[in-house]
């Protein structure tokens, strides 16, 4: 079976405008949702405590909320979790009482309430833990970034690197973008598919770089933008079929992963549908934009060998 | 052109037979044991216990599946939990306090594997349910009492010294001693920077200010934190966990992992305990032979404790505490210098000499009772009679029974409390429920995408793609192998790093394959084609797990809990699926065809 039998090569980067207005589009709004209505951090990242049960029958939230409020804690959110069993209680950081005993202290309220309650998980975590886990988070971020930049810049040109990262750059704030406007929870187990995402959607740009040089040496007379049309078409199959494979992966964990990995998997649906698109459509047009050529890529040891092989 | 040589194919399929076998624990998993320990530190297990728990599980009907000792304790491997538990509950009551009976899991694969150290993966605490703490030592108070120490054993050493000062008081970390008289403070400037060279002393306006150096800062929160971490070790053997977990992380944190430990309120209250040493005095009126019988069939005199002290000899012992072991700066095994006998050297603080110089003073010629108090039970170690009055603070405790010994009392006793408070500043508690499910969503997902990935691969690239299918398998076979094999914690999302690993991995064959079909469809031959499709794809697919790489190894290094369990098992799968995806898929490839002289066309869809 084959899907892609593309005779000749799409002008993708005569689309150069369109595209980068579409991602300049979605960036600012990604930008404006994180400005206006800003990430719901986890307890990872604010510190807090999360407290989930579940209950034989279906659980019953007045009840509850009921038993939370009986330990003077007003400002916890209870909420269903994944289903109608389950519970989860969030209660923010308290001065004054340790939050190891305050999971305590709900614990046994419910079982007041209840006594067929069931923990599930507790999670508390410090404000100085939490403040850690938010630095470390944004350096992993920062370091991903540098690192690729660099091997980008020594495996091909600098160009190549500024493209690719700015693509990826923003692949990272389109997610986050969703995760703002659709106030989804923002944990570490997010922070993670984000950066594997980082990963990931940089092996698309180096899919097609790789071709885009090759092509240099082969289509010795065309222009820099056929040269690149070229890459695109010929790498598009094997785009879509990885990408394809990738997300029944990650569709797989969304049906079936459960509620931890729920979003962990949608942001990884998020970044495997842009990766494809920005990859292609943004790195390549920015590549251009900033001057790549024949001699960019080609280095004088190579060219002095293929000036030998001409007779 | 696509033949391997022979040492090639014989490297592929060892590294195949090696992670088959060190996958293959994962398939017999694992089965409930008991895992029975001594409380005390003191007193080892002997090999004729193996002999007592036998005979104990059959008098009671309780059908043991394998039973073995070795250093960590003995194990008894049971069919199901429910005997697992119901053996516990006996072994409890019959073993008595002396043991710890732990629940544990015990792998079920037979000897040969567990000789060669295969086993299965090593389940984080989400996959298994417990507790993980994160604690923080608060240095500023061990610091403080440091001083404080300092501010009593100023005042008895002037006072000793007969040098008249006006006042001691502490301010944070350094401490003032104000004099009236300047002769005075140049005296005790001396004394002082004589008997306690760790600290830096300075004098203004009458007043002698001592501070503590920065070398000594650092061996105090050096010695907090160590001897945290070990009062910890000995509370935690008392909640009977069979493999915990207790590390210093940076410079004033301990982590705590307590797999299986479902009471949480009973782990933190335990945490926070402390346990001593205690010096009482024998009550010599009522120790006649008469009393002392009476006394241990129950009828113990008014203000009076009885016990059995080490030579098996009744003593009773005034139940009021003389000294604690709060005094205790230090303690560390030594020899006595007439007997060559082992003892345990103590070092007490400045009030602590006091007092002890003050009791010996007042009973001199009584017997004195050295006991340890652990895990809320009390044990006279030693009483020994009082000779003469003792000062300086320095005891020396005799009666033990080897130099062994000695070195483990001194242990229990520097550990004995807490050198500074701790505060819990991070929780995670998973239930044994939700650690189950977590073990089910991870594999379905991991299963149901690899069979929707192979289904798509089959039909798109037919036999190459059940190739990239057999190589995607080898994978996830690797990926285990090489998991169960460095023991790396498996949690939720390292689970979920293997299904995006599989997931990603793919790429690499996709790669391959559609280089196969662009070369044939330039008209090269198949032979040809397929060799030009490696070959070219190797780069390619190189850079690209590069680059992932240089991912998984940020979120490695600056990750911590799930993050860094993703990132190991991402790291390790990116390695495995090159091999997997470059060498394994071409070695298939090349069996299947390289040795066909001529084919008509590749079944590459």
């Amino acid at each position: 079976m084959e899907i892609f039998k593309i005779k000749k090569d799409i002008p993708f980067m005569s689309y150069g405008r369109l595209t980068t207005a579409i991602s300049l589009i979605t960036f600012l709004f990604a930008v404006f949702f994180l400005a206006t209505k800003g990430l719901n951090l986890g307890v990872d990242f604010t510190g807090g405590t999360v407290v989930e049960v579940s209950y034989p029958q279906s659980a019953d939230l007045v009840k509850v909320r009921r038993a939370v409020d009986s330990i003077g804690l007003n400002e916890a959110t209870v909420q269903n979790f994944g289903s109608s069993h389950d519970v989860m209680i969030r209660l923010p950081l308290k001065k004054g009482v340790t939050s190891a005993q305050l999971s305590e202290q709900v614990l046994s309220a419910l079982k007041k309430e209840d006594i067929a309650v069931e923990m599930r998980r507790v999670e508390t975590v410090g404000a100085q833990v939490g403040q850690e886990l938010y630095e470390n988070g944004a350096l992993a971020l920062l370091l991903v970034s540098i690192g690729i930049m660099a091997y980008l810049a020594l495996r091909f040109e600098w160009r190549f690197a500024v493209a690719a990262i700015i693509a990826n750059m923003h692949d990272v704030i389109i997610i986050l973008g969703f995760f703002a406007f659709f106030q989804w929870e923002f944990n570490l187990t997010v922070l993670a598919a984000i950066l594997a995402v980082l990963g990931y959607s940089v092996n698309e740009s180096v899919v097609v770089f790789d071709r885009v040089r090759e092509n240099f040496r082969k289509m010795r007379k065309a222009a820099v933008v056929t040269v690149i049309d070229n890459a695109i078409t010929r790498t598009m199959s094997r785009t879509v079929i990885t990408h394809f494979c990738t997300q029944l992966m990650v569709l797989s964990m969304l049906l079936f992963g459960g509620e931890t990995l729920h979003n962990f998997s949608l942001a990884l649906t998020i970044g495997i549908l842009f990766g494809i698109y920005s990859s292609v459509l943004v790195a390549c047009p920015i590549a251009l934009y900033l001057g790549v050529s024949r001699e960019n890529l080609i280095t004088g040891a190579e060219k002095k060998e293929t000036i030998n092989e001409m007779p | 052109m696509n033949r391997y040589p022979m040492w090639k194919y014989i490297l592929v399929l060892t590294v195949l037979l090696l992670g088959l076998v060190y996958s293959m624990p994962n398939i017999f998993g694992e089965s409930p044991a008991v895992q029975i320990t001594t409380t005390k530190a003191t007193t080892k297990l002997d090999p004729a216990i193996l002999g007592k728990i036998e005979n104990t599980l059959k008098q009671s009907n309780i059908k043991i599946d394998a039973i073995l000792m070795d250093s960590t304790g003995v194990k008894v491997r049971f069919e199901d939990a429910d005997t697992q538990i119901k053996a516990k509950d006996v072994l409890k009551n019959t073993l008595g306090k002396d043991y710890v009976i732990a629940l544990n899991l015990i792998s079920r694969s037979p000897s040969w594997l567990t000789n060669i150290h295969a086993r299965p993966m090593y389940l984080g605490l989400d996959l298994r349910g417990g507790v993980h703490f994160l604690l923080q030592v608060d240095m500023k108070a061990a610091l403080d009492k440091a001083a404080d120490r300092y501010v009593g054993d100023f005042r008895s050493s002037l006072r000793k010294e007969r040098i008249s000062y006006s006042g001691v008081s502490r301010d944070d970390q350094s401490i003032q001693i104000k004099f009236t008289d300047p002769k005075e403070l140049v005296k005790a400037q001396k004394i002082i920077s004589n008997e306690f060279p760790d600290l830096t002393l300075k004098e203004s306006n009458n007043t002698l200010t001592a501070t503590l150096n920065l070398q000594s800062q650092k061996r105090i929160q050096e010695f907090a934190l160590k001897q945290n971490i070990q009062t910890l070790h000995n509370r935690i053997n008392e909640l009977g966990v069979a493999e915990p977990i207790i590390q210093q992380q940076g410079l004033d944190r301990v982590v705590v992992q307590l797999p299986g430990v479902q009471d949480t309120a009973k782990a933190k209250e335990i945490l926070g305990r402390t346990a001593t040493l205690e010096i009482r005095l024998v009550d010599e009126e009522k120790s006649d032979p008469t009393t002392l019988d009476q006394a241990s069939k129950g009828q113990v005199p008014f203000g009076d404790e009885f016990f059995m002290d080490r030579n098996n000899q009744p003593i009773l012992v005034k139940k009021k505490v003389e000294l604690t072991g709060e005094y205790i700066t230090d303690a560390g095994p030594g020899a006595d210098q007439q007997s060559g006998r082992s003892t345990v050297n103590v070092t007490l603080d400045g009030r602590g000499a006091r007092i002890f110089r003050q009791v010996t003073k007042d009973n001199v010629g009584k017997r004195m009772a050295i006991l340890l108090i652990e895990k809320g039970q009390a044990e006279v170690i030693t009483a020994p009679v009082i000779n003469e009055e003792i000062g300086g603070g320095r005891v020396q405790i005799s009666g033990m029974n080897n130099a062994q010994e000695a070195t483990d009392i001194s242990l229990l006793l520097r550990a004995g409390a807490l050198a500074a408070p701790m505060d819990i500043i991070e929780e995670r508690t998973v239930g044994p429920s939700m650690g189950e499910e977590n073990i089910k969503r991870g594999m379905h997902s991991t299963l149901w995408g690899f069979a929707a990935i192979a289904v798509f691969m089959i039909i798109y690239y037919v036999i190459f793609g059940g190739i990239s299918v057999i190589a995607l398998g080898i994978n996830l076979l690797l990926l285990l192998a090489i998991l169960s094999m460095l023991q790396a914690t498996l949690t939720l999302p390292g689970l979920a790093a293997i299904a995006l690993t599989l997931g990603m991995a793919i790429d690499a064959n996709v790669l391959i394959n559609e280089r196969i079909r662009e070369e044939l469809r330039s008209g090269n031959s198949a032979q040809a084609s397929i060799h030009a499709g490696y070959d070219r794809a190797f780069d390619t697919i190189l850079d690209s797990n590069v680059t992932t790489m240089i991912a998984g190894l940020a979120l490695f290094m600056f990750g911590s809990g799930p993050v860094k369990g993703f990132a190991v098992v991402h790291v390790l799968g990116i390695l495995t699926s090159m091999f997997s995806a470059v060498v394994v898929s071409r070695a298939i490839v090349n069996l299947v065809y390289g040795y066909r002289r001529k084919i008509n066309k590749l079944a590459i869809g």
